[in-house]
């Protein structure tokens, strides 16, 4: 949709969900508020204002019982090729490089403006509202990996890019190239999770990445794949009516 | 003396104002809403933006609603200075004085509500340090900055007309020096206000993903960009008539003539027709070409009753044709037409910008997710009303003490 040209990147890490093996458990939820320290919410009922960086959605074919049919989609920062949040963030707290093509998030450059938040069409972004505050006792629990936010900035799903560092290191630790690390040396929390294997994680470019197969399955799709913001993430589902959900397929259209 | 016949002194060369008492309370009251607004200012910096009614969803509400409308209202300053100083019409020096203050208040009331509106007000200077040339809202920044200098500078000769003041030579001289360069601040007043309005209305059109905002682009902007610089000036105008005929109903004195109004409000009415085209254009090529290349359909845009179609139909039938007529045939010779058509063209701008800003993010396009309803609280209410009491002050004080209209002393002679 947009006329936005789109870097490509050597390395780009991407996602596959296969929606058809998630049972919407939430592990992959609960994995990203430890390992990134998202603090407990003060009003987590609240679900407009509470953070959660990996979201499951429920999805439903809205047909009556017998065939009733209910799909769950895990939901992180899609990490877009054309992210409509990197253009209108007017101080480059946000960006997309040669990091492997995730969008960055510099929280200590960030104003709060939220101008990203109105931008990003999968609402990956969430705003600090509160001062984050920790129980007395959890924050041994706090990850020294991850920064913790204060309030007023927006932050979000950076697919663990800390892992990333970590994967690195070890690679030139045992000699190994860090720019071309084997599949799975390198996967989110979320992914390494899941007790389904519904997630897989690695580079989409790289042919030894099993990912780079999965994209290819005809049963793979993007959300909004018309807008042109050009995914990092793709679902797998066999069910037509799962995609034809992931993209506003009009009445008219066929997704075959 | 007492201090009741001093401060008469200073009122403008011939003309009478009520008694002081009266303004006294009139002040107060404002000051009340004023002082309301204030607390809850300092409330939101103290708990931070989590006592608003915004949430991730709606991460613009009412702050930037109320933004755009005032800043597209407050247009009527560099629209009628670019066509008194640059054009040359030189009638509008009667009522220019009065679009400069409105200006003014307009602008540097946008920026008090900005300076809430971010999450790290302390980091607000990051936007002129560590620009992104790309974003519109890094324009938007810098116009309205540059702007609000420039409408300052607009302002202090006013100031230093005061009686009193002017009696001291300096001030009297740097006056009328600053009058001199004034079509020069005008020229770069109207550069910089178009940009910043236009970029107001490209900050959505450049939202490629939220298909209720998304517009095709002309060069490196949107079609938002223009319109939105289109419907600035023709209800700025506007605004500044009703401004001056509330002004001329309050003191129960007549400030201009209504020749001057009506010129105005013909101003605001032609630019209202122009923009009336395009916006229909834009309309058309919105409902056939961005919705059905996104999967949406019209009908899908709309959803009860805050973000009903009869917004949609109040902003493009009711708030563009009818002021049209009402302001562009002899109807406006009543002006009972003409005020009513200015409310309408105002009216509209207001919609427009509460439907980019809430309605465009209120929209689901993940086909999965639900409307949901934003609704301020108080918090943004306060605020927001504290900002048009310091409107009302600043120009209560200016009408008070300030020669603002020329021609007020020849038109009240009893
Ligand atoms: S999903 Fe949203 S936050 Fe993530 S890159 Fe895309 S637009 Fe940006």
């Amino acid at each position: 949709m947009s006329g936005h040209s789109f870097k490509e990147f050597p390395i780009t890490w991407g996602m596959v969900i296969d929606i058809d093996k998630c049972t919407g458990c939430g592990a992959c939820m609960a994995s990203c508020q430890t390992e990134n320290n998202v603090n407990p919410q003060p009003e987590a009922t609240n679900k407009l204002r509470s953070t959660s960086w990996m979201l499951v959605y429920e999805l439903t074919n809205d047909k009556a019982f017998p065939d009733h049919d209910v799909a769950f989609l895990p939901r992180p920062c899609q990490q877009c090729g054309n992210p409509p949040c990197v253009s209108v963030c007017p101080v480059v707290a946000t960006d997309k490089n040669e990091d492997g093509g995730i969008v960055s998030q510099i929280y200590p450059r960030c104003i709060g403006c939220r101008y990203c938040v109105a931008a990003c069409p999968y609402h990956v972004r969430y705003f600090g509202w509160y001062d984050p505050i920790w129980p007395e006792g959890m924050t041994k629990t706090l990850s020294p990996l991850t920064s913790v936010r204060p309030r007023g900035v927006v932050e979000k799903c950076t697919f663990c890019h800390h892992r990333w560092n970590l994967a690195k290191d070890a690679a030139r630790a045992a000699g190994k190239d860090p720019e071309d690390l084997e599949d799975g040396a390198y996967v989110t929390a979320c992914v390494q999770n899941c007790p389904s294997g519904a997630l897989s994680f690695g580079d989409l470019k790289n042919p030894k990445h099993k990912v780079h197969e999965l994209i290819k399955s005809p049963y793979a799709f993007r959300l909004l794949e018309r807008l042109g913001t050009k995914p990092q993430v793709y679902y797998i589902s066999r069910r037509e009516w799962v995609r034809k959900l992931g993209d506003n397929y009009l009445k008219s259209e066929k997704t075959e | 003396m007492s201090f009741i016949d001093i401060e008469k002194n200073w009122y403008p060369e011939g003309v009478t104002r009520c008694g002081l008492g009266k303004f006294m309370g009139w002040l107060g009251f404002l000051g009340v809403i004023a002082l309301f607004g204030l607390i809850a200012m300092l409330v939101c910096f103290y708990y931070g933006l989590g006592v608003t009614g915004l949430d991730n969803y709606f991460g613009f509400g009412l702050w930037i609603t109320f933004d755009l409308a005032v800043i597209a209202l407050g247009a009527g300053a560099f629209f009628t200075g670019l066509i008194r100083y640059i054009i040359g019409v030189d009638e509008l020096k009667n009522i220019i004085n009065l679009t400069v203050i409105k200006g003014f208040i307009c602008y540097s009331g946008a920026m008090l509500i900005l300076s809430l509106d971010v999450g790290q007000p302390i980091r607000s200077w990051f936007g002129y340090w560590h620009p992104n040339v790309h974003s519109m809202l890094t324009e938007v920044i810098f116009c309205i900055t540059c702007y609000l200098m420039v409408l300052i500078i607009e302002y202090v000769p006013l100031i230093l007309e005061q009686k009193q003041l002017n009696k001291i030579p300096f001030l009297h001289n740097l006056a009328h020096q600053m009058h001199v360069v004034m079509p020069l601040f005008a020229g770069i007043g109207a550069f910089l206000s178009t940009f910043h309005q236009g970029s107001l209305g490209g900050m959505y059109g450049v939202m490629f993903a939220r298909p209720y905002a998304f517009r095709e682009g002309f060069f490196i902007w949107p079609w938002t960009f223009f319109l939105f610089v289109l419907s600035a000036i023709s209800s700025g105008p506007c605004l500044t008539v009703l401004i001056c005929g509330f002004m001329e109903k309050l003191s129960g004195r007549k400030l201009t003539t209504y020749r001057i109004k009506s010129l105005m409000a013909k101003i605001g009415g032609t630019m209202l027709l122009i923009y009336m085209v395009f916006k229909y254009l834009d309309t058309w090529a919105w409902i056939n070409g961005v919705l059905p290349r996104a999967g949406l359909t019209f009908d899908q845009m709309f959803y009860g009753l805050v973000y009903g179609k009869w917004l949609f139909f109040t902003e493009i039938v009711l708030c563009l044709p009818v002021p049209v007529i009402f302001l562009l045939t002899p109807l406006r010779k009543k002006p009972a037409f003409m005020y009513t058509g200015a409310i309408l063209a105002c009216l509209g701008v207001i919609i427009n910008r509460y439907v980019f800003t809430v309605q465009a993010l209120a929209q689901p396009v993940l086909p999965f997710t639900k409307w949901v309803v934003y609704s301020p609280n108080w918090a943004e209410w306060a605020t927001s009303g504290m900002v048009i009491a310091y409107g009302f002050i600043i120009m209560s004080l200016s009408y008070r003490y300030l020669p603002i209209f020329p021609q007020e002393v020849g038109l009240n002679k009893k």
